[in-house]
């Protein structure tokens, strides 16, 4: 799995952060998305797939 | 058929039955509002997610056929426009100036606080005694004493801003009340401002004024908007979430000894909450800009939508057996902060809030119950924002 996410789309909401904090982060400046694994291990996938879904804007896409 | 929007509820817990139908046969209906507008109500939760994340549905509320909520909702918005009725890039502009102090952590700190003010709040009901109205000695100062904190507005000043705000968002107020009630909250914070221009604090209010209003990238009027959107949302909706859910929860016995036992459900008890309540029962507005559409019903350009999340939230669809109240369901994916650019910019702040109640409250006065009979509470049917007018309780 590979997770790219779009600072242009984020809108700093925190939700990817409430899902994983060990895979997402948010910037101490400007709030927005950080992403910490790109490559998430197995016992993360989950909760990857999760942030992106519930992600408001979208910022967040999965690739298998 | 056009029915007339908003549709009455039956019971005060759940939203009006009417939506359950149109969520089965006719998903995308055809509503009219208070002034005559005619709206398209959208009632399922993956076509609430789509319009709300689709950029050819604007927030503008100065665009014409957007749907106001109410005379008072129309004067407000366009007195004092702020970033929720904009569209990007301009939203964006606004919204991006304030993330930084809504992040996770930046909430997470302030954990300690938000817990203390809620001991010494739960301290100071115990030593007065039964019966106490939950909303004045609790719902309602514990998010206003933290947004005002945060904000730098003196919380000496509640009684003020709390009234012009509930003026706003009572649907029933005249367009001359809202007037008068926006007008003097402008002013207020106007003055507010300036004070804070002559010698900024440790405060948010402070840093725009430092960090965008000197520079030049926003106007007084601007960090106004921002102030009020920031003061009047901060406290009203946490306020009727933390009355409103202490309500359902007292007419839930087994919720609320599963929530008292059990601290692991703390947070899905927020969640689960936030999901069956539902509290901003007027839906989200939107005006289309193009023709698009949804459901297979087409939604052409320049007419108005209504999203009701409250519709959306109680899909069985998406939430198994929806109109049971689960503490410990999994509901994280609700729609009740809205969804799209627009979603809630203090999410991670009400959270935290609503987590230090749940996981205090109760267990520091587990013989919590009414002191009236249920059939008397008065629920916020004509506010924008639902809730409990009340909350007597006793021990």
């Amino acid at each position: 799995m590979k997770i790219v996410v779009d600072r242009d789309k984020c809108i700093g909401s925190g939700q990817c952060v409430m899902t994983d904090p060990a895979v997402f982060d948010q910037d101490e400046d400007d709030g927005l998305v950080i992403l910490l694994q790109p490559e998430p291990p197995a016992d993360h996938q989950a909760a990857a797939r999760d942030a992106a879904m519930i992600c408001p804007s979208q910022a967040i896409t999965i690739q298998e | 058929m056009t029915r007339t929007f908003p549709m009455s509820r039956q019971c005060p817990y759940d939203p009006p039955p009417d939506y359950g139908r149109l969520r089965e046969s006719e998903p995308v209906s055809r509503v009219r509002t208070w002034d005559g507008t005619e709206a398209w109500l959208i009632t399922r939760y993956a076509d609430s997610r789509a319009v709300l994340a689709d950029r050819r549905f604007s927030s503008d509320s100065r665009r014409p056929g957007y749907p106001s909520v109410s005379a008072a909702s129309a004067v407000s918005r366009r007195q004092m426009r702020s970033f929720i009725n904009m569209d990007d890039p301009e939203h964006a502009h606004f919204r991006r100036m304030l993330i930084s102090s809504f992040t996770m952590r930046q909430v997470e700190a302030l954990r300690p606080r938000i817990q203390s003010i809620v001991d010494s709040l739960v301290d100071d009901i115990l030593a007065a005694g039964p019966p106490v109205d939950l909303v004045q000695a609790f719902a309602l100062p514990l998010p206003s004493l933290v947004i005002c904190e945060l904000l730098g507005v003196p919380y000496a000043d509640h009684d003020r801003f709390q009234a012009w705000s509930r003026t706003t968002i009572n649907a029933a107020s005249t367009a001359e009340q809202a007037q008068r009630a926006v007008t003097e909250l402008a002013g207020y914070l106007g003055e507010l401002v300036d004070a804070k221009d002559r010698e900024p604090g440790d405060d948010l209010i402070s840093r725009l004024v430092v960090n965008q209003l000197r520079p030049g990238h926003v106007t007084r009027a601007d960090v106004v908007g921002m102030a009020r959107l920031l003061l009047v949302a901060g406290h009203e909706t946490t306020a009727n979430m933390i009355a409103l859910g202490t309500a359902a929860l007292l007419a839930h016995p087994d919720q609320l000894e599963r929530l008292r036992t059990d601290p692991s459900v703390v947070k899905s008890s927020v969640e689960e909450l936030l999901r069956y309540l539902t509290i901003t029962h007027s839906g989200r507005r939107r005006v289309a800009t193009e023709d698009v559409t949804v459901s297979g019903q087409l939604i052409s350009a320049g007419e108005a939508v209504i999203v009701a999340g409250d519709a959306a939230n109680r899909d069985p669809e998406v939430f198994a057996e929806p109109d049971q109240l689960d503490v410990a369901r999994k509901a994280r994916q609700h729609v009740a902060f809205g969804y799209g650019i627009h979603q809630c910019l203090g999410q991670p702040l009400a959270r935290v809030e609503l987590q230090v109640v749940h996981g205090t409250l109760y267990g520091r006065i587990p013989t919590l119950k009414l002191a009236i009979p249920a059939e008397q509470l008065r629920f916020k049917h004509d506010m924008i924002v639902y809730g409990v007018h009340e909350l007597p309780v006793s021990w």
